[in-house]
């Protein structure tokens, strides 16, 4: 750009240099956002999308813990004294062992829902 | 023109999880809207009689039965917590008085039958009429009981459980045209049940690989050909639909039809499978064509054209240079639903900020508009809203870095004849309606 057509035209020149870099963002938005993502994540995993997505997905709402760690920690109990359960039992413990008395009360919605002009608490 | 009808739910912002309305359907003649919550249950809506001198307006959408169609549940042996949410709520036609409709959580679906009752029978001999028994010594007369009116009473009953199933978790359930048969799907199986048989479902796809580390792509939906009883489709995660015709074979694991978009492999990043997972997939009312939706748009397909959709509307394209966040925030893994309206000419979807989009297929023109409860007068014309990608903002125009991303619309309805649409916010129902004038 000539320095004439900066003055004359300061406007225009800085809305063709926005057009650049939107041009570039426009073409592929997407790769910008990946590139910010890798750089906030460096680890992030080698299969785009790939399987650890969907495992995920297929073990929703898993809390607990296997056999395996079950018997590990057991092993650690011996020595340690049981903790007692925190306000959030939801936590995956891998050191706690649960009993039927430690996992949150499920109960069911006895309250009539709001649509049909349940209380508003 | 679509103006604001009614709205249900709670007005304090404050929701209870319990409250968040997972499931929205109407029955097939319109009459009846169910809704499903995280919290196992069942609200269904009656439409009033038309009022005569009123004519400008539709009924209205009362509540008619409401009950608790699913409990949490835990499994101790997989050590896994099985949600009390209500996945999908499918109506089944009517055939006599009742009303049938099933409804699934991640486990387990249930036939739900809807009774009227409005008349008792009275005069007893041996029963007082608050139910005690009569000392059969003082009876000294004979009566003959009769049915005498009382005040409507509706009553929801289970009448079939179709458990155990599934070991992933459900997210569809079609009935067949036979109005005898139905599907569920979960992530990796689809199974074929009759409405009588509890015992019993067979398993028609299964696409789980002999070793899970092979895994590549999940079901993401599936639903029953609306004419053809021996079709159905299922999507996938990897924005790809089957479509099977189970005369072919027991097990459908080999399509009939395979239809996908071709993708530009220099376009691909590593959001690109992730936004083509496709969330919901509907066929017209027609049959001849059916609709995906995925992360940033909806595809029309026909069903004679495999290669690519024969319609495609961008429902927030100004999300993808937001990617990055929404994945930080899970946001694009929202599933969001689709509808077709009555006469298949306009279809329906959700987005963020309570927007809902509606994309004419004849006149190619789209709409944007808001469930708020600011503009709640009855027959207040609703606004339509736009978005402003990047550079100024106009008046009225609302900015991506403004929108909230935890007003979303994941499902909606058409009513099957009427312009009338109902909409779910995270723990209110909107209805709207189109002027009639």
């Amino acid at each position: 750009m000539s320095q004439k057509q900066d003055e004359e035209n300061p406007a225009e020149e800085t809305g063709e240099e926005k057009q650049d870099t939107q041009e570039k963002e426009g073409i592929l938005p997407e790769r910008a956002e990946e590139a910010k993502l890798k750089a906030k994540y460096p680890s992030l995993g080698q299969k785009p999308g790939g399987s650890d997505f969907l495992m995920k997905r297929l073990q929703k709402g898993q809390k607990y813990f296997d056999s395996g760690d079950y018997n590990m920690a057991k092993a650690k109990m011996k020595n340690k004294q049981l903790p007692s359960t925190g306000p959030d039992k939801n936590l995956v413990t891998g050191d706690h062992i649960p009993t039927p008395q430690d996992l949150p009360q499920r109960k069911s919605s006895l309250v009539t829902s709001k649509l049909a002009g349940g209380q508003v608490e | 023109m679509w103006c604001f009808s009614q709205v249900k739910g709670a007005v304090d912002d404050d929701v209870a999880e319990a409250d968040i309305i997972s499931t929205v359907e109407f029955n097939h003649s319109g009459e009846l809207l169910a809704t499903g919550d995280k919290g196992g249950r069942v609200v269904i809506f009656q439409q009033e009689q038309e009022n005569k001198i009123q004519s400008h307006s539709r009924g209205e959408y009362n509540v008619y039965s409401t009950f608790q169609s699913h409990e949490p549940e835990f499994d101790y042996l997989k050590s896994l917590e099985i949600e009390e949410k209500i996945n999908k709520i499918r109506w089944l036609p009517q055939k006599n008085a009742a009303q049938f409709l099933l409804s699934t959580n991640d486990k387990t679906i249930k036939l739900w039958k809807i009774s009227e009752r409005d008349k008792r029978p009275e005069g007893y001999n041996l029963k007082e009429e608050d139910g005690r028994y009569r000392d059969p010594t003082t009876v000294t007369t004979l009566r003959v009981p009769v049915f005498r009116p009382m005040d409507l009473m509706v009553e929801a009953s289970p009448r079939r459980i179709f458990a155990n199933a599934h070991t992933y978790h459900i997210n569809s359930i079609s009935i067949n045209s036979d109005y005898e048969t139905y599907l569920s799907a979960d992530d990796l199986r689809i199974n074929l049940w009759h409405l009588e048989i509890t015992d019993r479902s067979f398993n028609i796809v299964d696409i789980k690989p002999a070793n899970m580390e092979e895994l590549t792509e999940v079901i993401t939906a599936a639903e029953f050909h609306p004419n053809s009883c021996n079709t159905f489709v299922y999507s996938s995660s990897k924005g790809t639909i089957r479509l099977c015709d189970m005369r072919a074979s027991a097990l459908c694991d080999r399509h009939s039809k395979l239809f996908e978009e071709p993708e530009d492999p220099s376009n691909r990043s590593f959001f690109s499978e992730i936004i083509s997972s496709i969330s919901d997939v509907k066929f017209s009312h027609s049959g001849r064509y059916m609709m995906t939706r995925d992360y940033l748009s909806v595809k029309i397909w026909d069903l004679n054209m495999e290669n690519r959709p024969v319609e495609t509307y961008q429902v927030h394209e100004y999300l993808r240079s937001k990617l990055c966040s929404l994945y930080e925030n899970d946001c694009i893994f929202d599933k969001f639903e689709c509808c077709w309206n009555g006469s298949d000419s306009v279809v329906m979807t959700g987005s963020y900020n309570n927007f809902f989009r509606m994309f004419d297929r004849n006149t190619k023109r789209d709409i944007t508009l808001e469930a708020s409860r600011e503009n709640n007068k009855p027959r207040t014309v609703l606004k339509p809203r736009k978005v402003c990608a990047s550079g100024k903002r106009k008046k009225d125009e609302i900015s991506v870095d403004s929108l909230d991303f935890n007003k979303k619309i994941l499902h909606t309805a058409w009513h099957p004849k009427e312009n009338i649409i109902a909409v779910a916010t995270t723990n209110n129902l909107y209805i709207f309606q189109d002027k009639v004038n």
